[in-house]
């Protein structure tokens, strides 16, 4: 770390901390991401709610949303957050089988929540083209499935990183603590979605 | 004037088993150092800035008589929307960000390299495929409905054209996020314990700015061009009114980012200007503080004005008035920096080289661009001379007077510095007197047409213009040979001119500190900051006035 290499002049030359070692910045990194790609999905919310200001009628006839699998989905992936977190806490714990068995939990639930948002598409009786409103209901579920998807590919890929002895501890978990902040963002993003979509359609 | 140090290096780290310095062809890779993605931004974009210059030489001799001679008007269509496209995503944006951004940061704040080098490197080689799809557009027809791509004229003209546009600024768009992510990461986050905030130069102010405000405003196009790419290919109607869409809103969307992307190609310039006039003027530059903050407060404010370039679709009176007054606003820490400069130069030692020359003529050009933008920026006559060439003769007092101007005064006071040569100072200032004349007699002008109600976009126009649109292409001409002097000086020198000193500007920055060219980690061992970046002339100068190597 920078601070360190500075306010320490015993460890200089020769065992110097080199710019390889300086700060992790990932997780920052990603934090700065994650607020500008939440703006794309901000814009997206946006369209969504003056196409509704300026509609007669929401969600038009033909199109009315239906509650019981999104909302089964909804309790699916919220509670996976708090199942991803478990993964977490364990590998603080130096716990890999813990780990590995609560991120296990967590893929699944999330393969479950896409399966059963293709299920929904597949039965919802009408298309992306049908109207505005069902315009704007696959695009935006759409895009968060996208965003689901490359949760559940790094969540998959902490999973096989952590195959390999001695890759993640208790002091070296960065790749883990992304995987899980990506999660929790996806299921924030979710839950105003939901809001938008279903419950103010219903209501 | 006594004698000035530069700041004063400490060991700290050493040995790096890395290479001396890079050979040609490495610039041509997929290379991490942020000093080589810095030249790979500023050549391509260098490069883009003559397919785009040459468009618009094609759309001035067009113009130059009543009729539709020159150009099919379709080609006249295709010309002018990838003239403006490739102008700011991919020439100045990449040129004031990526380039100067990428290979400035690092050294400025005493960091080795980027926060994240493999992400930059992916950012910088989303852009050539970019312009690709630009260029390549035009054998479906071209993007024909400007840059703006307004929906409905975007839905119906050369679907294929217009989304190969959609899918390169949405590439554009990527590679500018994860940019300005890396900057942010790094300013907040690597600069040298050394160096206190008020000691950072303006340049990285200006990029923290830059970066804040692509962060929040790219995606919003990015959403709004997902949008239209579903509306022309996949039969969604989001902005198609007679199906329940709005076209108003891919306005907002749209503007949301490109009122933004205004100050996204001028923060960075500004950063550059509080660089190149105090030390061409020898004098500590007035109002460190004001500059800095004025750069946030632009970021700030900037993105509350975009509805000023609606004031004509329908916008209700209230809001009309409010994005009114936040457009005057912007117009204050503008003024602010302009004020910092003139007060920098005021009773400086100025040394005229052309670094200096560009940016004094920025200043100039700068004030006329920005009472044009003040006066456009009040709904009352912004209805009046609405998409004529008033509004385009203010964006390229702005954009060329401005965001050009000071990428050459960025090149030559930094070339030292990224080829280790000098550049021939006769021809920069034969460069500077073509572009000065140029600018004035190609963009002046065409603020009276606009006021004689002359529209923008088109390739015929009333014969009672013709004398004015002359004297714009003529203008126009003098700046398309105003480049020749340039390419070949910047060619020329950094193949055979004198090799330059470490320090040739006797500058304080820290990038001043390293060899010229750069070493390929920068420092030997990373610098101390002893003093601010710009005690010129003061008289505890070249003493500490941070910690010293003996207090760390």
């Amino acid at each position: 770390m920078q601070d360190s290499t500075l306010n320490a002049p015993e460890i200089a030359l020769g065992s110097a901390a080199s710019h390889e070692e300086h700060q992790d910045l990932r997780v920052f990194g990603l934090l700065t991401f994650l607020i500008s790609e939440s703006l794309m999905f901000g814009g997206f919310f946006a369209t969504y709610l003056i196409l509704r200001g300026g509609a007669a009628v929401w969600p038009p006839e033909g199109t009315e949303v239906e509650l019981l699998v999104p909302t089964i989905n909804t309790i699916i992936l919220v509670s996976s957050s708090f199942v991803i977190h478990l993964g977490d806490t364990a590998i603080k714990k130096n716990n890999i089988a813990g780990m590995r068995l609560w991120y296990g939990i967590t893929a699944l639930m999330g393969a479950i929540f896409l399966g059963g948002q293709v299920y929904e598409y597949l039965t919802l009786g009408y298309g992306l083209t049908t109207n505005v409103f069902s315009n704007c209901f696959y695009l935006m579920t759409g895009f968060h499935g996208l965003h689901v998807f490359i949760g559940l590919l790094l969540i998959l890929g902490v999973l096989w990183r952590s195959r390999r002895a001695g890759h993640y501890s208790a002091t070296k978990h960065t790749g883990i603590e992304m995987a899980e902040i990506y999660w929790h963002f996806v299921d924030i993003i979710w839950i105003i979605l939901f809001t938008l979509l279903y419950i103010l359609s219903v209501f | 004037m006594t004698q000035l140090e530069t700041p004063k290096t400490t060991a700290v780290v050493t040995h790096h088993e890395v290479p001396q310095k890079w050979k040609w062809y490495d610039y041509f890779t997929f290379n991490i150092d942020h000093k080589v993605i810095g030249i790979q931004y500023l050549v391509t974009a260098f490069i883009f800035y003559l397919i785009g210059g040459l468009m618009a030489m094609a759309i001035r001799i067009e113009l130059n008589t009543p009729d539709a001679d020159f150009l099919d008007p379709n080609l006249y269509n295709a010309f002018m929307t990838n003239h403006g496209t490739l102008m700011i995503f991919m020439w100045i944006v990449p040129a004031a960000i990526g380039g100067f951004g990428n290979f400035l940061i690092p050294l400025m704040v005493g960091a080795r390299d980027m926060a994240f080098p493999k992400l930059n490197a992916i950012a910088f080689w989303l852009n050539p495929p970019a312009g690709a799809l630009l260029l390549g557009s035009f054998f479906f027809g071209g993007s024909q409905s400007g840059w703006t791509a307004y929906p409905p004229l975007s839905l119906i003209t050369a679907n294929t054209a217009q989304s190969m546009w959609i899918l390169a600024i949405v590439l554009v768009g990527t590679s500018s996020i994860l940019g300005a992510l890396n900057f942010v990461v790094t300013i907040l986050k690597m600069k040298v314990p050394s160096m206190q905030w008020t000691q950072m130069p303006l340049f990285c102010w200006a990029i923290l700015a830059t970066s804040v405000l692509a962060l929040l405003s790219t995606p919003v196009l990015a959403a709004g061009l997902v949008l239209l790419l579903f509306d022309i290919n996949f039969g969604t109607s989001f902005f198609k009114p007679d199906a329940g869409g709005n076209v108003v809103l891919y306005q907002h969307l749209f503007w949301f980012y490109s009122h933004p992307a205004v100050y996204l190609m001028i923060l960075p310039i500004f950063g550059i200007m509080s660089e190149v006039i105090p030390v061409h003027a020898r004098k500590p530059i007035f109002g460190y503080k004001a500059i800095a903050y004025s750069s946030l407060a632009i970021c700030i404010i900037g993105l509350f004005v975009w509805v000023h370039h609606m004031f004509t679709s329908g916008t209700p009176p209230w809001m009309r008035m409010f994005f009114t007054i936040s457009t005057l606003i912007v117009a204050v820490p503008t003024g602010v920096k302009i004020f910092g400069w003139v007060a920098t130069l005021w009773g400086g030692k100025i040394r005229f080289t052309s670094a200096m020359l560009f940016a004094i003529g920025l200043l100039s050009m700068f004030v006329v661009g920005g009472l044009g933008g003040v006066t456009l920026g009040t709904a009352p006559f912004d209805i009046h001379v609405h998409d004529t060439y008033y509004v385009v003769g203010h964006f390229h007092y702005v954009l060329f007077g401005g965001s050009v101007f000071g990428i050459y005064a960025g090149i030559y006071h930094w070339f030292p510095k990224m080829t280790g040569r000098m550049m021939n100072e006769t021809w920069g200032r034969v460069h500077f007197a073509l572009t000065f004349v140029g600018t004035h007699l190609t963009f002046l002008p065409m603020h009276q047409l606009g006021l004689q109600g002359m529209p923008r976009r088109v390739a015929m126009y009333d014969p009672q213009f013709a004398g004015i649109n002359h004297l714009c292409t003529i203008g126009a001409m003098i700046l398309g040979i105003s480049v020749i002097p340039f390419f070949l000086n910047a060619i020329w020198s950094w193949m055979n001119g004198p090799k330059a000193s470490d320090n040739p500007w006797e500058a304080l920055t820290l990038e001043w500190t390293t060899t010229s060219p750069p070493a390929i980690e920068n420092w030997e061992v990373l610098p101390v900051v002893t003093h601010g970046p710009y005690d010129y002339g003061r008289s505890d100068e070249g003493k500490p006035t941070a910690q010293t190597a003996a207090s760390v």
